[in-house]
């Protein structure tokens, strides 16, 4: 969709003729291209949005804007507590609706849901890109044993099945955590899925790190900053790591809204976050007990869930798009 | 190339030791007792130890692994105990090669669950697979030949949706809607192909669904970028310029090049389904081998956990195998050294 943006009206040579030419830093390119891509700009609003309202949600439960954990139950009735009312209770108190059995507020649960979403998510990638980034920079500058070894090691990660494994390793590892924090489950099934999902994840960004790596080694600059004496260290992080800010940025975008989406998927199939603690995860497995009876309680945050996974993906792409020095301008 | 595909079969050989030692070795050493699971609720001392010694749980973990591997090759017989065969010899169970192990939850060897999880976890990823194959790829080609028009806009619209909607989500649509509200199409139960193979194709429809409009929607967006870069090479305007056949240049010439990386995600996509599809075979209740694997973490079979763990890492060690010995067939420019 973002390989053709839609810029009727526009041209390049029109533009710049217009204004003095002035040098632009590959950053000021980049945001010019983003502006003009119209689909993208839009995805970009809309996470920004959520991620606003997911930072605010905490702040708006205290003030009583929303209500994601008191029940309700004059909102329910009748055989298997369904809520009263077309849509599963829909009404200008309840948006989305009301929980089947306890007549806690939907909407309110889908926003509490998205901030526990989006920081398992968030932080997962951050272990996933800090594991990636380290090890491709290493295994790419290294070269020789090292990068054998290292490239080794990501197959071996990679064989394991990721959500199998996630599924499997819950067993262990809530038990243990849960143990050793001595709570609920609710900080363990977090706690667990950052840090297992964001294991699974780093092959990804060292393949792709390390591919620029090669790449990038082999120019000049690398060059000029060895002969003038520069150690290996200063060689990673400051002549090489900011030229792989672009992909990295890219790569967290498009993995950002897999981890939203697979939390919910571990969700309902019963391993990650339980109620009453919401996530999409959480609220989605409650929902499937009432699939037949009240189908509204899963499709309302089952459409949030894949608006805000469009978001990002959307926005992934369009980054993508903007960043690449290739991209055909039309 | 035989030297290739020997050294890769090697590789494999090792890629498969470590991913069974890791596994095991994850579960086993873990601080779970996977005998505490051999029995509910009204478990006594003398049961729960009896157990641990018939399935050998009492004995380090490098001889239980040290059993399970022999057992891959040789088979092995249940209780695991010398003592209790000889003094309990009507209970043996024999678990022939390869034997995966035998099950804590539903006492008998993980081979039998798993002979019949798996005709249904491999009758959904075939029909899905080609499923998606199909659309994919065919959207795909559709999009890039008409590259910024309304048919590419389209359905590259049509695949970032397609991305973007979590299968469980999609399952549960297609569950609630046309087969219990409407009536479209039946429940989905899985009838076996040789005894009904229309009914099976029926009832597998919206599993097949399912599963492939996540893939479909990625294969859609591999196949528009390679045929894109292929269509803007050279040889193709030479091809178009000796007056080829419009459809000769974009099937004999273009798609055959673009196609070898496709090829390479299919196997690898195909390999990794081949152990079961968790998520749809949860939604639909079709009781395959991914939702053998849900069922034994839900009652802690260890393992069976492991077992699942390595059939899955296996398909998937050997589908990256098989792709890249297929590689240097498809691929002449592909060189193998050695």
């Amino acid at each position: 969709m973002t390989d053709s943006p839609a810029v009727e009206g526009h041209n390049d040579v029109g533009l710049l003729s217009a204004v003095p030419i002035a040098g632009r830093t590959p950053w000021q390119i980049t945001w010019s291209r983003l502006k003009r891509d119209r689909v993208t700009m839009v995805a970009f609003g809309a996470s920004v949005f959520f991620v606003v309202l997911a930072v605010s949600a905490p702040l708006m439960t205290q003030l009583g804007w929303i209500d994601p954990y008191n029940n309700h139950y004059d909102l329910v009735g009748g055989l298997g507590s369904l809520p009263l009312g077309p849509f599963g209770g829909v009404s200008w108190q309840h948006w989305m609706g009301v929980e089947p059995g306890t007549g806690r507020d939907i909407f309110s649960r889908v926003i509490a849901g998205l901030t526990v979403s989006l920081i398992v998510a968030t932080l997962a990638v951050l272990i996933s890109v800090v594991l990636g980034t380290v090890i491709g920079l290493i295994s790419g500058t290294a070269g020789g044993k090292v990068d054998w070894w290292l490239s080794r090691m990501t197959d071996f990660v990679l064989t394991f099945p990721q959500t199998l494994m996630l599924i499997a390793l819950s067993t262990i590892v809530i038990d243990v955590l849960q143990a050793a924090l001595n709570t609920d489950r609710t900080v363990p099934s977090m706690v667990f899925m950052i840090l297992v999902m964001g294991f699974f994840g780093w092959p990804y960004f060292a393949r792709i790190i390390r591919g620029q790596v090669l790449s990038l080694k082999e120019r000049e600059f690398v060059e000029a900053a060895q002969s003038l004496g520069a150690g290996r260290a200063r060689i990673y992080f400051t002549e090489l790591l900011p030229h792989l800010w672009a992909p990295i940025l890219v790569y967290t975008t498009l993995i950002m809204p897999q981890n939203i989406a697979t939390e919910a998927a571990l969700g309902f199939l019963g391993v990650g976050i339980q109620s009453p603690t919401p996530s999409f995860g959480s609220i989605l497995n409650d929902s499937v007990n009432y699939a037949r009876a009240d189908p509204a309680y899963f499709v309302f945050p089952g459409i949030t869930l894949f608006l805000v996974v469009l978001s990002f993906n959307l926005l992934g792409d369009g980054l993508r798009d903007a960043l690449d020095p290739k991209a055909d301008r039309q | 190339m035989f030297y290739y595909i020997l050294r890769r079969l090697a590789s494999v050989v090792v890629m498969l030791f470590l991913v069974t030692a890791t596994t095991f070795a994850l579960f086993f050493a873990s601080p779970l007792d996977p005998a505490r699971y051999t029995c509910g609720k009204n478990c006594t001392p003398t049961i729960l130890e009896g157990n641990r010694k018939a399935l050998g749980f009492d004995q380090p973990v490098y001889v239980q692994y040290g059993k399970f591997v022999a057992g891959l090759f040789v088979g092995r017989d249940f209780p695991d105990n010398e003592q209790l065969r000889k003094d309990f010899p009507q209970q043996i169970v024999h678990c022939p090669a390869p034997c995966l192990g035998y099950s804590t939850t539903q006492h008998r060897p993980i081979n039998e669950m798993v002979a019949e999880g798996w005709p249904i976890s491999l009758s959904i990823a075939i029909g899905a697979f080609t499923l998606w194959m199909i659309t994919g790829i065919g959207g795909g080609i559709a999009a890039a030949l008409n590259k910024g028009r309304w048919p590419d806009r389209t359905i590259v619209g049509a695949a970032l949706v397609g991305f973007s909607l979590p299968t469980f989500f999609v399952g549960l649509v297609l569950l609630y809607f046309p087969a219990i509200n409407w009536g479209l199409v039946p429940i989905p139960q899985y009838v076996p192909f040789l005894q009904n193979p229309f009914a099976w194709a029926q009832n597998l429809i919206l599993p097949w669904i399912t599963l492939a409009v996540f893939f479909a929607a990625s294969y859609i967006r591999l196949t528009r970028a390679y045929m894109i870069e292929t269509l803007s090479e050279d040889y193709i305007r030479t091809a178009k310029a000796k007056g080829l056949a419009p459809a000769t240049v974009i099937f004999r010439h273009g798609l055959r090049a673009a196609l070898t990386p496709i090829v390479t995600a299919a196997g690898l996509d195909l390999g990794g389904l081949l152990g079961g599809a968790i998520i749809t075979e949860s939604v639909f209740g079709m009781h395959g081998l991914g939702y053998l694997a849900v069922h034994s973490v839900t009652y802690m079979d260890l393992p069976t956990i492991v077992a699942m763990v390595m059939i899955v890492s296996a398909f998937i060690v050997l589908a990256n195998m098989v792709v890249d010995i297929a590689y240097g067939f498809i691929d002449p420019r592909v060189k193998v050294a050695g």
